[in-house]
């Protein structure tokens, strides 16, 4: 009973990340409307035939700025992602090699330090040194990134490390690093995809967050915080320029972490029976 | 460094007061909305004009003092003389003066105030208001004589500004946190990041304050904003930061909205000394590329009066010369590749957090794309504006709202920001600044006015408008905004 | 014990030391002048120089940072630039608001988040649980200051039970205060009740399967007598481990639900601070609160390592 379940939870999740992912992809080709011609004697339109989400206090069609908004979140996230799985892995499985040392502890530490600080501070920080772009929200989102892969390979490959087939390679004169990357690497995969679209739909929530409060991408690129932030001040007489955007990102992350939860489920049956 | 309306303006003395006269209620208590909170509370020493908005007139007051109408007034001096060569200004001060801490305001105060903000180490943000002062000197405790260097026809004006208000030696240690002037409202409370109270001064010398009390509440986020009003968390909010929400408000039978005028010229700023804007074909381009009431329907819904120049409307000197750069984009492309950038070029538009400048910025992006110009946007705080753009000279384009008064002098300083350098235009205020004679004065004004446009140095706009929203029945918050304040002294309740 | 005590000590005071340099390294390279900040456009050169001269800005970089470590040891973290009022003074005040509504916060996701799992987890597989667990992946999806938003917009304009923000200190009576952080405490906690309540669930449902929990069982306990007596209390680890985490988020996330209630908290400071570019009080700020996570984290291991000896053999 709970399989069938799950498996439509993810299948609904499924279906909104595609959504949201070819509606990115789609406004590379094509949109319903320009988002950087401004029609400013057609602003504050409601929702109508002709502009499916209504337009903006510019006059520019909202249906057409999340489209090009999915393509700025979802990029942002990505490489967010990327980022903390380019340096987090390599630290994490080599924490894990030399568990116990002092490289080890030099890296556990710093990951220590890295989480001690507030993402947004960071992120603050950051913009108030270089300005803000989409390039800085992602170096802040994916800096917080690497020690979440690190701990995670770092924990994972400890254990791996006790095996059998581990004590054999190293028995036969493999080194760590040798070991790290034919071993242990294939084995923490599953957990790396997992944790990967969890982080994926975090980093959507950071950029919307970031860009809301003025640090993301800057126009005319729209992004979905940003259109969230502008449109504000009219919420009391023009809900639909809140309302849409604020969607588009409650389903895409659900999305996701419907994704995310099914793909836990699949690659990691032991967790199936309690965690939906 | 210009003009002045002494001559008119100081026969119309307190006119303000005149307005009395129907039905009201004594007391009462007023909580006023702002969007900025002042960084601390003393206005001699800080540019931030939100210790204005809290503090002139209602705690501080200076030798003479702004009317809302922009006009001139006494204040703490009741009178003066000012001598055949315009070098000599005696001032004959309100007697029976007291700071709120109780010390006589006299003669000393005024000159402990005045060479404070001249002197070698002085932090006054304005210190240029002072640089004509050549000495201050004690005649008698009610009697001060200021002598010039040059005459200089702003003088009692530049003396009504927030940045020269008298404080007593006795108080100014604390005055950052516990500011003591002489006005109507004493200092009371200040709840970091939220309030400042004050209350009635019970000892005024002039005429006492009709309210009780008075709490400013700072919202900077404009959303708030509309939801404190709408809430009646505050009665009146000055400076209303959404001009998207007043249709709402004029719809509301509980709220007045108050349109007056402010001295912000809003203008794009395009940095002279950069190529190619250093081709006058590719500002007039520019200027023709714009469109003005666009910006001012999209960016300010409405508000706001389209200016042709560096100069402000409501003035008596304003000449209309938005002619001059009408909206015409296929002139605008004609321009452009008669300066030989027939395939447009890529430019910086850097901005500053107003909205004003945010919005406006976006349109006037979409503006330049139409006629080929790409420009790179990019969303400053005030902190990397002040060094990339006003220091740093770095920026192709900027928008940003000049606020202080009759400013046009700023453009004969070819190392102010938007660096232009014109003989001309140099010449005529040099000339203004000896004139003395009103009809030359203005003359002299008006040329300005049209070399700069004829020039097209940089973009203009629109004059920025002062909107506020009050409580039907809150009498006497000022319509217009010639000066950073909200003067409190003759608001009332209405029965 | 002792042993592992004085390295993780030492461990502590070097993590301290990079955090210091890291913080006041970061906040040199800003770009922007406070000295310009504060006087504007009109200033003139010789009054920024005395101005940067009163706020000791003119000395070097290095006895700038000895001189601010010096103080934090001391207690002393430095005068404002804008406001000129000691750091510690600013800090405390507006943590009164800041930890107020970070414990309010999580007090509302513990009071929800409790029993709705517990709930879910005894109905496991009923449409109860189906609802509560969508209702969570609602929860967890939602942008909290989109919450608010929309939250300010039903409750304080349309209905206007509650103020649209701000806040009237406590001394204004304590009901007050409260009812003022509210709102953002609701837009704040529900995330964290969210993933709360899935923990919470999750946990009881790995414990209830677990042997001793079935040895009650077979002793003929029913399902709700062994997830009252056993399952509950051996699931709260994970619980208050979760709990523990989400503090020091709270303490630090409200920044953008601060902004949204325009409160006078921590978070606010920070931004205020920045763009004023009073640069004394962002680092001692963030260096307080780095410092804050860092001294949990190490109370935790040792916690940890008190408990199960074989801890202190790994680190």
């Amino acid at each position: 009973m709970p399989t069938a379940k799950l498996s439509r939870a993810m299948l609904f999740g499924a279906f909104l990340s595609l959504l949201f992912i070819s509606a990115a992809l789609l406004s590379f080709v094509w949109t319903p409307y320009s988002v950087e011609t401004l029609d400013i004697a057609n602003k504050l339109q409601k929702p109508s035939a002709a502009h499916w989400f209504g337009t903006d206090h510019f006059g520019r069609d909202i249906f057409s700025m999340i489209m090009v908004g999915a393509r700025t979140s979802i990029a942002v996230a990505l490489v967010a992602v990327g980022i903390g799985m380019l340096l987090g892995v390599p630290l994490g499985l080599a924490a894990a090699a030399k568990r116990g040392g002092l490289l080890d502890e030099m890296i556990m530490r710093g990951n220590d330090l890295v989480f001690a600080f507030p993402p947004l501070v960071i992120a603050i920080m950051i913009t108030a040194t270089f300005g803000p772009s989409a390039t800085n929200a992602i170096i802040a989102i994916g800096v917080f990134n690497i020690p979440v892969f690190a701990r995670m390979t770092r924990g994972a490959a400890i254990s791996l490390w006790t095996r059998d087939y581990v004590l054999s390679a190293r028995v036969s004169g493999k080194g760590a690093a040798r070991i790290s990357l034919e071993h242990i690497l294939p084995n923490v995969a599953n957990l790396l995809i997992v944790q990967g679209s969890i982080q994926f739909s975090v980093g959507i929530i950071a950029e919307a967050a970031l860009s809301y409060v003025g640090l993301g991408a800057q126009p005319p690129i729209p992004s979905w915080g940003r259109m969230l932030a502008e449109s504000q001040t009219m919420i009391s007489f023009a809900p639909h320029l809140t309302v849409f955007p604020g969607m588009a990102i409650l389903l895409t992350v659900l999305g996701l972490n419907l994704v995310g939860d099914g793909l836990r489920d699949y690659l990691d049956p032991k967790l199936r029976r309690s965690k939906t | 460094m210009t003009t002045l309306r002494t001559a008119a303006a100081l026969t119309s003395a307190l006119a303000l007061c005149a307005s009395l006269g129907t039905a009201h209620a004594a007391g009462g208590d007023v909580t006023v909305g702002l969007q900025l909170e002042p960084p601390h509370l003393d206005p001699t020493s800080a540019a931030a004009g939100a210790i204005d908005q809290v503090l002139y007139s209602n705690v501080f007051e200076g030798l003479t003092r702004f009317g809302p109408d922009g006009s001139i007034n006494p204040g703490l001096a009741k009178d003066w003389d000012v001598s055949e060569d315009g070098l000599t200004y005696t001032f004959h001060l309100q007697e029976g003066v007291t700071f709120h801490d109780g010390t006589t305001m006299d003669a000393e105060d005024v000159k402990f105030s005045l060479d404070r903000a001249r002197a070698e180490d002085s932090a006054n943000a304005q210190k240029a208001l002072f640089a004509d002062i050549a000495s201050v000197d004690v005649v008698d405790p009610a009697t001060v004589k200021v002598t010039l260097s040059k005459p200089n026809g702003n003088f009692l004006f530049n003396m009504a500004w927030g940045d020269a208000v008298i404080v007593a030696p006795e108080s100014i240690e604390n005055i950052k946190t516990n500011p003591v002037g002489t006005g109507a409202f004493t200092f009371s409370n200040w709840v970091q990041g939220d309030q400042i109270t004050l209350t009635k001064n019970a000892d005024y010398w002039g005429e006492p304050a009709k309210l009780d009390s008075a709490t400013f509440k700072f919202i900077s986020d404009p959303t708030a904003a509309f939801a404190a009003v709408m809430a009646e968390d505050v009665d009146a909010f000055g400076g209303y930061p959404a001009p998207e929400n007043l249709p709402q408000f004029e719809a509301d039978p509980r709220f007045n909205v108050l349109i007056g005028s402010t001295e912000g010229e809003t203008i794009l700023s395009t940095n002279n000394a950069q190529p190619p804007f250093d081709n006058p074909k590719v500002r007039e381009a520019l200027a023709h590329a714009i469109d003005r009431q666009a910006i001012i329907d999209g960016a300010m819904f409405g508000y706001g009066t389209p200016i042709g120049t560096h100069f402000a409307p409501h003035h008596p000197d304003y000449v209309d010369l938005t002619g001059n750069s009408a909206y015409d984009p296929e002139k605008a492309k004609a321009l452009l590749a008669e300066a030989g950038f027939a395939d447009g070029f890529t430019t910086t538009l850097k901005l500053p957090p107003p909205s004003y400048a945010r919005r406006g910025g976006e349109i006037i992006a979409a503006q330049l794309r139409d006629v080929g110009i790409e420009t790179e946007i990019s969303n400053l705080e005030w902190a990397q504006w002040l060094e990339q753009v006003f220091r740093g000279k770095d920026f192709g384009l900027t928008i940003i709202s000049h606020t202080e008064p009759l400013d046009i002098g700023i453009y004969a300083n070819p190392d102010y920001y938007f660096q232009y350098d014109s003989a001309e235009f140099q010449g005529v205020m040099a000339e203004l600044n000896e004139a003395t004679d009103p009809a030359k004065r203005s003359e002299l004004l008006q040329k300005a006015q049209t070399i700069i446009s004829d020039d097209y140095v940089n973009g203009y706009l629109f004059q920025l408008a002062q909107l506020s929203v009050v409580k039907a029945n809150l009498v006497g918050i000022w319509e217009n905004s010639p000066t950073q304040a909200t003067d409190l002294t003759a608001v009332y309740w209405e029965e | 014990m002792l042993r592992y005590t004085l390295k993780r000590l030492l461990s502590l005071i070097l993590s301290l030391l990079v955090a210091s340099l890291v913080i006041f390294a970061a906040i040199e390279v800003v770009p922007g002048d406070p000295a310009q900040y504060m006087l504007g456009i009109n200033a003139q050169e010789d009054t920024l120089n005395a101005l940067r001269e009163q706020l000791g800005l003119n000395q070097s970089v290095v006895s700038r940072y000895f001189s601010w470590v010096a103080g934090m040891v001391q207690g002393d973290f430095g005068v404002s630039y804008t406001y000129r009022t000691p750091v510690r003074d600013m800090v405390a005040e507006r943590l009164w608001i800041s930890l107020p509504l970070a414990l309010y916060a999580l007090a509302l996701a513990i009071l929800v988040a409790f029993p709705a799992g517990i709930l879910a987890a005894r109905k496991r597989g009923s449409f109860l649980d189906s609802t509560v667990m969508g209702v969570t992946q609602l929860g967890v999806a939602i942008p909290n200051f989109w919450f608010a938003m929309l939250m300010v917009l039903l409750f304080a304009v349309s209905l206007r039970w509650f103020s649209a923000g701000g806040f009237p200190g406590w001394d204004n009576g304590f009901w007050l205060a409260m009812k003022a952080l509210t709102l953002p405490a609701i837009a704040l906690s529900l995330q964290q009740a969210s993933i709360l309540t899935r923990v919470m669930r999750s946990s009881l449902l790995d414990t209830l399967s677990e042997d001793f929990v079935r040895t009650a069982r077979a002793k003929g306990l029913s399902t709700g007598q062994a997830l009252w007596r056993h399952a509950l209390r051996n699931a709260m680890i994970p619980v208050l481990t979760i709990i523990g985490m989400q503090f020091s988020f709270l303490i630090a996330g409200g920044i953008v639900i601060e902004n949204v209630f325009f409160l006078p908290g921590l978070g606010r400071l920070i931004f205020q601070s920045i763009s004023q570019r009073d640069l004394i009080v962002v680092e001692s700020v963030v260096m307080i609160l780095v410092f804050a996570v860092i001294m949990v984290n190490f109370a935790v291991d040792l916690a940890y390592a008190f408990v199960d000896p074989r801890l202190r053999r790994r680190t």
